[in-house]
């Protein structure tokens, strides 16, 4: 099928117009640079690379006219600025890592390059990943190219992927990056209408992504189609030996296994995310989607995850834990910022963290260091993972009954820029839905409703 | 549980972080605020269930004693902030 606008190609389209030679990864490439350079004002990208871009595509152009293609070959990708990418920079949204570029490339990105992919730039996030509004970047905020019904101001992309959700969403990039720890892939998709897919805990290695909390990080694809998430998450997987909790498991190609549908999927309903308090409108859209489920013949069933309302706070004790230990590598000596004016050393580390921090992430450290603290550790970190474990517990009890669970990704669509900035506990609260499975190390996705 | 002013002061030395008197304030009061909502994980009975510390059911890789990587001193030095002749500068650490 062939488009007078490249960029309104979704990737599979995109991937089977140049290998049809209908255009070419050259022009591919020029239509969503130029979206790029025209959408400034949106702020989704941190750094944007034109000329690795169109330098790539030379070689794609030879790959298909010598009928070589790979799986993304010639196709223009925006990379969440949280995945190392070698001699260019790499900020993690945050003042401390502005400058940082790095000598190496992560695992998932080379793995797309491998497959002939193309950087379109670096997309903004929260700083070090840690938001749900791309509102905590210290390059500034990221807006939703979206708005609301009756309403005309500028709305969030949700975060922390905020920048990646906005690049496919608003066209600019035919797919991207994103890191989910807590809900940042899930939930910026749904505020922004596209895919986002969390795999797996290990299915992506987190090889050379600044690290948030370890033990939940995870990266995966945000696009505009579902098939199109399942061609992503085929290039970025892997077994790498450089992650040792990357998963050794085979890649199955995603792609074919779309075509067997859902007749006959167990679909299970969790009841307490009925008690959560998601808006009347988030319910609605729920029990369409139960509805549509059905009547493409799937199974609905009521389950029972007992423990839901748990998760929110044991992940506000276990993911702060784990930043504010890797976190601690941002001392100002070997990388990053360093502040001036001082020559002891201690003032020098504790002015560096300072300045070089946000307010966020320096909360999450305080409370991290606090939970992780002589006399506390008991009370909050190892409560915190057993919490966990009952967590966990509760979707393999769920899963005897079931195939996949059908839940809200969000509590409510997109809001207002600084409408939830000044309680962090309401703003932690976005990831009510999501946050469950990545405590377990399950996958989960988001898909479009709504629009 | 909750925390005072000089605790605040206490954990931010501990994280390396300096702040001023409004931000003790400030995070004694948001600190709080969290502690105060985290509370609810003690209604868990929690007796007897091991804590979870990986999601992988896999056991550690191992991987033969091998130097894979090394002559690289340019590109780790390349981000330093100060460095001279091959070497990191740093504030004086010994008196």
């Amino acid at each position: 099928m062939a488009q007078s606008d490249p960029t309104a190609f979704t990737l599979s389209e995109a991937r089977d117009a140049l290998r049809a030679k209908q255009l070419s990864p050259r022009e591919l490439t020029e239509a969503h640079l130029k979206a790029v350079s025209n959408a400034r004002r949106l702020n989704a990208f941190i750094t944007e690379t034109p000329e690795c871009a169109l330098e790539q595509s030379k070689e794609s152009e030879q790959r298909i006219q010598a009928g070589a293609a790979r799986a993304l070959e010639g196709l223009p990708l925006a990379i969440k600025d949280l995945f190392c990418t070698a001699n260019v920079r790499t900020t993690a949204g945050s003042r401390i890592l502005e400058n940082f570029v790095p000598p190496y490339e992560s695992t998932v990105t080379r793995n797309l390059w491998n497959a002939g992919a193309i950087l379109l730039g670096k997309t903004n996030l929260d700083e070090f990943a840690m938001g749900s509004s791309n509102e905590t970047s210290w390059f500034g905020p990221v807006t939703n190219p979206w708005r609301a019904h009756g309403r005309n101001d500028d709305l969030v992309p949700g975060g922390s992927s905020g920048g990646s959700a906005t690049a496919v969403a608003a066209r600019l990039a035919l797919a991207a990056t994103g890191t989910d720890t807590g809900g940042s892939i899930r939930q910026p998709a749904a505020v922004t209408g596209i895919v986002g897919l969390k795999p797996t805990y290990g299915r992506c290695s987190r090889w050379g992504i600044v690290a948030f909390a370890s033990s939940l990080d995870q990266a995966g694809p945000m696009t505009r189609t579902v098939r199109d998430a399942a061609i992503m998450l085929g290039a970025m997987a892997s077994a790498d030996p450089l992650d040792s909790t990357s998963v050794e498991t085979p890649v199955p190609d995603y792609e074919a296994g779309l075509e067997s549908g859902v007749k006959g999927l167990r679909v299970g309903i969790p009841k307490e995310y009925r008690v959560t308090g998601a808006s009347p409108e988030i319910d609605r859209l729920w029990e369409k989607g139960a509805a549509w489920l059905k009547e493409q013949g799937a199974e609905l069933r009521e389950v029972s995850l007992p423990h839901t309302k748990y998760a929110l706070p044991a992940y506000y004790i276990v993911a702060p834990a784990e930043a504010s230990s890797n976190l601690a590598r941002y001392d100002g000596m070997r990388f990053g910022y360093r502040a001036k004016g001082t020559d002891d050393l201690i003032e020098l580390y504790e002015r560096t963290r300072a300045e070089g921090f946000g307010r966020e992430v320096r909360r999450r450290i305080l409370i991290g260091t606090y939970v992780l603290s002589a006399g506390y550790y008991d009370a909050y970190y190892l409560r915190a993972q057993k919490v966990r474990t009952l967590i966990a517990r509760d979707f393999t009890r769920a899963f005897e009954q079931c195939d996949v669970l059908l839940t809200p990704a969000t509590p409510c669509a997109a809001f207002g820029h600084g409408e939830k900035t000044a309680d962090p506990v309401a703003m932690y609260l976005n990831d009510v839905f999501t946050v469950t499975v990545n405590l377990a190390g399950l996958p989960g996705i988001s898909v479009l409703a709504g629009l | 549980m909750s925390v005072d002013s000089k605790t605040v002061r206490r954990i931010a030395r501990l994280a390396r972080i300096a702040v001023n008197d409004g931000e003790v304030a400030l995070m004694e009061k948001e600190l709080n605020a969290l502690l105060a909502w985290v509370e609810q994980l003690a209604e868990v009975d929690v007796s007897g269930v091991p804590p979870m510390t990986s999601v992988v059911e896999q056991r550690l890789k191992m991987r033969s004693d091998t130097i894979t990587e090394g002559g690289r001193a340019a590109d780790v030095l390349k981000n330093a902030p100060l460095s001279d002749e091959g070497f990191f500068l740093v504030p004086k650490v010994v008196e």
